[in-house]
């Protein structure tokens, strides 16, 4: 089996971003970037299915700027085996994202697409979700748990309320939870053979997808920003201040 | 403008989000139907069909919407949205999982968690974690938007909107629920708390957390927890408060031995008034917190339960 592992790059998650003045969106930079955490649980995952046996092959995808062949990089360093760099400086939405990657299932033929469940950049949790409407696949989102036997996975997926197991047909797509595994860190040997592993180089316009955005971004504000309060010498003070000035007690 | 709302709820009790839903989608403007799907879930739709502002309600009920897949949500909602202009769902677990996957579908893009309608193809929404706000106008004809129940007012009662009963696909589908492991509990659910107690890695361990289940119960409030501590299995994974967890903004949180990272100040800096313990005075925590008490928690916890027994509670 043949799975694909759609990378992102990002900012990295320790960093805090500021708004750019003219308010057209954050400012970028000299800013820390760093693979998607979501995303890096999903190479970890596709990593593992292939070091217990019966995957042939890890190819990594990430849509971006030229810098994405890093994230890239660092997933051939944690043991995945190829890597695919579509290239483009323009913001892609998830849809066209999704567009794309359904074309590179087409030319590929994997059996599961693991994703991460959300980008922190833009938060938008949408692109797994997708790709799996396109390809006409089933879903297993939010997931922190996964087997698979029999042409089937069995997903353990983070809900609202707990937890929740479904069985999917495979092939399928998966989108990966906080908890599902721990990243490993890639070691120097793996890093110096991820150098010699091939990454394609490809565009939007090789796949005939329009990536045209839907969304227009009309302006990115600060959020209002929260003033520090007081502090409070003891629990007595902070119970009377909550009783009988706040009224929330 | 037409608008379909897909209803939040466990077939035994309406999520109060929904009410939230409505009020963003009178916020667009237009008629506002709801769609309630579920398995036995006639009361349900009752609820709804009392919401002040909806116009009709419809009801699918079938063995395959007791807990449904994305699949069957798609094969529902799909054939539906011809008749509508916008699809509206809450930013649960729920709709995050079918409502991108009906997007696509259709051919839009998304709008994912909005917290501000600013006009019928203009809203605003979180990103990186809600340290900026992003105002975002959709070209798409038709509109697949989900929203942060947490910002828009819960609509109330006084509709009279009338019930139709429509046809629930059966599948099979792709995909099959198999079990669920919910959390138990008598307190109230952590989004629609008015008072939220949180504890992190300083609790130590999930032994401590009695000490806030206490409290909790004095003030009838939902017990959360930092990522730090779901991770190292204090709590369940279902008490995290963040940006990859639950969004929460009651009156009153309290964040005990929590640092304060940008991760978790996402899910709960729109509180109204916030409180941290940490015995640290330079944690992040205490820039946001409107009362800060610098203390080991080991020792405030069990005055503050002592404090609240004095006026009461
Ligand atoms: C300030 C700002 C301005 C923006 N302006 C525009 C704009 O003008 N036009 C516009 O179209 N968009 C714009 N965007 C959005 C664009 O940059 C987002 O990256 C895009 O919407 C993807 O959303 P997401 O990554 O949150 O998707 P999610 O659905 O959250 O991503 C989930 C998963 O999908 C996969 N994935 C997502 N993206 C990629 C990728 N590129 N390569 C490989 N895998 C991927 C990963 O596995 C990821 O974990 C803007 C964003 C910001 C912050
Ligand atoms: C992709 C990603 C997503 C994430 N999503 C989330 C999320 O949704 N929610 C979330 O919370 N985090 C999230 N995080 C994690 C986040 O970055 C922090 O690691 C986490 O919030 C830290 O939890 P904490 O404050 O409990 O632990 P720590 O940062 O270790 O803080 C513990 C605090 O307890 C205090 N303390 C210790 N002992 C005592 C005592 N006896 N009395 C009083 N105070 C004491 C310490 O002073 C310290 O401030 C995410 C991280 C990543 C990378």
């Amino acid at each position: 089996m043949k799975i694909l592992v759609p990378v992102k790059r990002v900012v990295d998650y320790n960093v805090k971003v500021r708004v750019k003045p003219d308010q057209s969106g954050v400012d970028l930079a000299n800013v820390k970037m760093s693979m998607n955490p979501f995303c890096e649980i999903a190479v970890e995952e596709a990593v593992r299915m292939k070091e217990k046996g019966g995957v042939d092959e890890i190819i990594v995808v990430s849509i971006g700027p030229q810098q994405a062949q890093e994230t890239i990089r660092t997933a051939l360093a944690m043991g995945a085996d190829r890597g695919i760099l579509i290239q483009t400086n323009e913001p892609v939405e998830p849809l066209a994202v999704a567009k794309l990657l359904a074309k590179i299932v087409a030319e590929e033929g994997p059996e599961l697409v693991i994703l991460g469940k959300q980008a922190i950049d833009d938060d938008s949790n949408q692109t797994g979700q997708m790709l799996a409407a396109l390809l006409d696949w089933p879903q297993a989102t939010f997931a922190s748990e996964v087997a698979i036997a029999n042409g089937k996975a069995n997903v353990t997926r983070e809900i609202d309320g707990g937890l929740q197991t479904i069985s999917v047909e495979m092939p399928a797509i998966i989108t990966t939870d906080l908890r599902l595994n721990e990243p490993r860190y890639a070691s120097l040997p793996n890093i110096m053979k991820a150098k010699r592993k091939p990454i394609d180089a490809k565009t939007p316009e090789d796949f005939g997808v329009d990536i045209a955005p839907r969304l227009k971004v009309l302006g990115v504000t600060a959020p209002p920003k929260r003033e520090a309060g007081i502090k409070v010498e003891s629990v007595a003070e902070l119970v009377d201040k909550l009783k009988n000035k706040e009224g929330v007690i | 403008m037409s608008i379909l709302i897909v209803a939040e709820h466990d077939n035994t009790a309406l999520n109060d989000a929904t009410r939230a839903a409505v009020t963003a989608a009178k916020a667009i403007g237009g008629d506002v139907d709801v769609l309630v799907a579920g398995s036995d879930a006639g009361d349900i739709a009752k609820a709804v069909s009392g919401i002040e502002g909806v116009s009709k309600v419809l009801h699918a009920d079938g063995k395959a919407f007791a807990k449904p897949t994305a699949e069957a949500m798609e094969a529902l909602i799909l054939p539906l949205m011809d008749k509508y202009d916008v699809l509206m769902a809450v930013a649960s677990t729920m709709g995050k999982n079918f409502a991108p996957r009906i997007a696509a579908k259709l051919d839009v893009m998304q709008i994912s968690e909005i917290s501000a309608v600013e006009s019928a193809d203009t809203f605003v929404r979180p990103i990186y974690a809600g340290n900026a706000m992003m105002k975002v106008q959709s070209t798409d004809a038709k509109k697949v938007v989900t929203i942060r129940p947490t910002t828009f007012e819960k609509a109330g009662d006084g509709g009279t909107a009338s019930v139709e009963t429509i046809e629930a696909p059966s599948g099979p589908f792709k995909s099959e629920f198999v079990s669920e492991e919910l959390s138990k509990s008598d307190r109230p659910e952590l989004t629609a708390a008015k008072i939220v107690i949180s504890g992190g890695r300083g609790m130590q361990s999930g032994d401590n957390f009695v000490l806030l289940d206490k409290i909790a119960d004095q003030l009838n409030a939902a017990v959360g927890a930092s990522r730090a501590a779901v991770d190292a299995g204090y709590v369940p994974n279902d008490y995290q408060v963040g940006q990859t967890g639950k969004v929460v903004a009651p009156e009153l949180y309290i964040a005990v031995g929590i640092s304060g990272a940008i991760q978790h100040l996402a899910g709960m800096k729109d509180s109204k008034i916030i409180v941290a313990i940490n015995k640290d005075e330079d944690a992040p925590i205490f820039s946001v917190a409107d009362y800060g008490l610098v203390a080991d928690l080991f020792n405030a916890l069990p005055e503050l339960e002592a404090e609240l027994t004095k006026i009461g509670l």
